[in-house]
């Protein structure tokens, strides 16, 4: 059995910062499967990269520049028409201070 | 006897739409009726707009009884159900956006929209464009039409399925890794992923934000090219847009390859691979020197570390674009006791497993601790693959390759083993990360009459090299598509 890349205690803390509530099944099959990719990604380690520059983005370089001219009219009805929860122009959220 | 306008290409159908031969009405009512028909045992759609695509219809037909109208004026389309459709519910084949109706269009919605094109509906897809056979849609896998026990491929099934069948003359796809191309081959039609940058995103819902591409679903390369024209150019809206004038790729269509330096991957040729779909690629080659075109053997030595570094740079983007969906301004909200009990409980119900399990590896690749060791890592690793096709072009100006390993398989067959469905896309996935145009189109087929597609990949920016030798290729005439089943 080779050595996991993962333990249950890291998968819970990872989940946590990812914001998902895994069941216990879930854990383990997460575990699981992470275990897995992890492996096989380390194939990557056999490559020397020291001296190569990461590749952060692939499109043509520079931030194109526009006038900052405002195209849309107001539409707070439009916005809010999606909104699981709504009141008076508001989202509406469970109360977060008491 | 029905009309069955739907069988038309985009080409065909725009000649006779503007020549007052047809009405979009009427073709529009067969691409419904094809719809109704096949449906049941597709299901490459995820909503019918039947109503709207009535009335869209009726306003192209004013349009071009008034002469002058647009090239597309008439032409009903697909559309991937991860493109915002103002009006019309946008899902991405998740729970988590099922009731979701966009305020606004997608850029290219909002050009083909102009140009009088017809949406006749929103195409199945898996969940959040992760996956390689549309099996991870909330709303149930799409069949191929060549076979309903086997996978359309994906993640953009639906649209590769919905062509094939005729259900529409074309459609919209996006790729991050192979998600155009690999469908394409699957379901025997033309898809193009164009370079990085060349097609606005605005309004196209985000997997990896430094892979995502758009493009179309045609029955033939002509299409392509029309469609891509009106797809493609600046859009104040995306940032990472290019400012590059748009070619009329049309104009690219000269059947003339003589010249043509093409090169020829030999990792992509690997043991294991169905060897019909070797033989089917081969034999177009021999049909591209028959041209004029000549061969070369190159490498492109760092193919096999493309998945290792696709699966950690991807679900890392894609951990970061899913923050959004928290329940709070759209979508579904299960309630909880406190604001991060909200979150984790709606994410948890919201989101399928593929999702979830690429938001945890990629969460994991960029958390403190692991990310010079994975996400860095393939980072560095992303150039060396950059590298490759660099080099690589020096000695040719565009590579052929097949698209995937093998020919469409079986629903099921690799959904409980996920680093399996990941390797489908061995051969796609390089062209995300090095950001270059390419595409998928039929080629052959293997003995159980299954599509069989071939890849044309080019420098950035080289669409029309790509379209030019895809033309040239179905002007042979050498290889005929084979008819749907279903």
């Amino acid at each position: 059995m080779p050595e996991s890349k993962i333990t249950l205690e890291q998968v819970r803390h990872v989940a946590r910062l990812a914001r998902l509530e895994l069941s216990p099944a879930d854990e383990n099959r997460l575990r699981a499967d992470m275990d897995e990719m992890l492996a096989y990604v380390d194939k990557l380690n056999e490559l020397d990269t020291k001296n190569v520059a990461p590749t952060t983005q692939v499109g043509e370089a520079g931030t194109p520049m526009r006038d900052d001219e405002v195209t849309n009219e107001p539409a707070a009805d439009a916005m809010l028409a999606n909104a699981p929860s709504r009141e008076r122009g508001y989202f509406k959220v469970p109360k977060i201070i008491e | 006897m029905p009309s069955e306008l739907n069988k038309l290409t985009i080409a065909e159908a725009s000649a006779k739409l503007h020549a007052r031969e047809i009405t979009a009405a009427q073709l529009t009512r067969d691409c419904l009726d094809r719809i109704a028909a096949a449906e049941p045992k597709l299901r490459a759609f995820i909503t019918v707009c039947e109503k709207e695509a009535l009335e869209q219809a009726d306003a192209a037909d004013a349009r071009l009884a008034a002469g002058n109208a647009p090239a597309l004026c008439g032409i009903p389309l697909g559309i991937k159900d991860i493109y915002a459709t103002k009006g019309v519910r946008t899902t991405c084949a998740s729970r988590i956006l099922e009731t979701f109706v966009p305020p606004f269009d997608a850029t290219v919605i909002e050009r083909l929209r102009a140009d009088g094109a017809i949406f006749v509906g929103k195409t199945n897809m898996d969940e959040f464009a992760m996956g390689s056979s549309t099996e991870n849609s909330a709303f149930g896998a799409t069949t191929n039409p060549h076979d309903t026990s086997r996978v359309a491929g994906g993640s953009s099934g639906g649209s590769a399925a919905a062509v094939a069948a005729h259900e529409c003359l074309g459609a919209l796809g996006t790729d991050t890794g192979g998600s155009i191309r690999e469908p394409a081959s699957f379901c025997g039609v033309v898809g193009i992923k164009p370079t990085y940058s060349r097609v606005s995103r605005y309004g196209v819902i985000a997997f990896a934000s430094s892979l995502d591409q758009v493009g179309p679903f045609t029955k033939s390369v002509r299409d392509a090219a029309i469609l891509l024209r009106i797809l493609a150019g600046k859009d104040p809206r995306d940032s990472t847009c290019s400012a590059r004038p748009v070619p009329d790729y049309e104009r690219a269509l000269t059947g003339d390859v003589r010249r043509l330096r093409i090169g020829v991957p030999r990792e992509y040729f690997v043991e294991g691979m169905q060897p019909e779909v070797e033989k089917s690629v081969r034999s177009a080659l021999k049909n591209y020197e028959s041209l004029g075109a000549s061969s070369v053997e190159i490498s492109l030595p760092h193919t096999g570390y493309a998945i290792a570094a696709y699966y950690l740079l991807a679900t890392a983007e894609a951990s970061a674009n899913l923050a959004r969906y928290d329940g709070i301004r759209y979508g579904l909200r299960v309630n909880a006791e406190d604001n991060i009990a909200l979150y984790e409980t709606t994410r948890a119900q919201g989101f399928g497993p593929e999702v979830k399990r690429r938001i945890m590896l990629g969460t994991f690749a960029l958390s403190a601790g692991y990310y010079d060791a994975y996400y860095l890592k393939a980072q560095k690793v992303r150039t060396l693959i950059r590298n490759d096709f660099e080099r690589a072009f020096e000695k040719c100006d565009l590579i052929v390759a097949p698209v995937v390993p093998t020919t469409a398989f079986k629903l099921g067959e690799k959904m409980n083993d996920p680093l399996t469905m990941y390797l489908s896309d061995i051969f796609t996935i390089s062209v995300n990360l090095a950001g270059l145009p390419g595409m998928s189109m039929p080629c052959g087929h293997d003995s159980n009459n299954l599509p069989i597609g071939m890849q044309l990949i080019a420098p950035p920016f080289a669409e029309e090299t790509i379209l030019c030798a895809g033309d040239a290729f179905e002007r042979t005439g050498a290889f005929k598509p084979r008819t749907p089943v279903v």
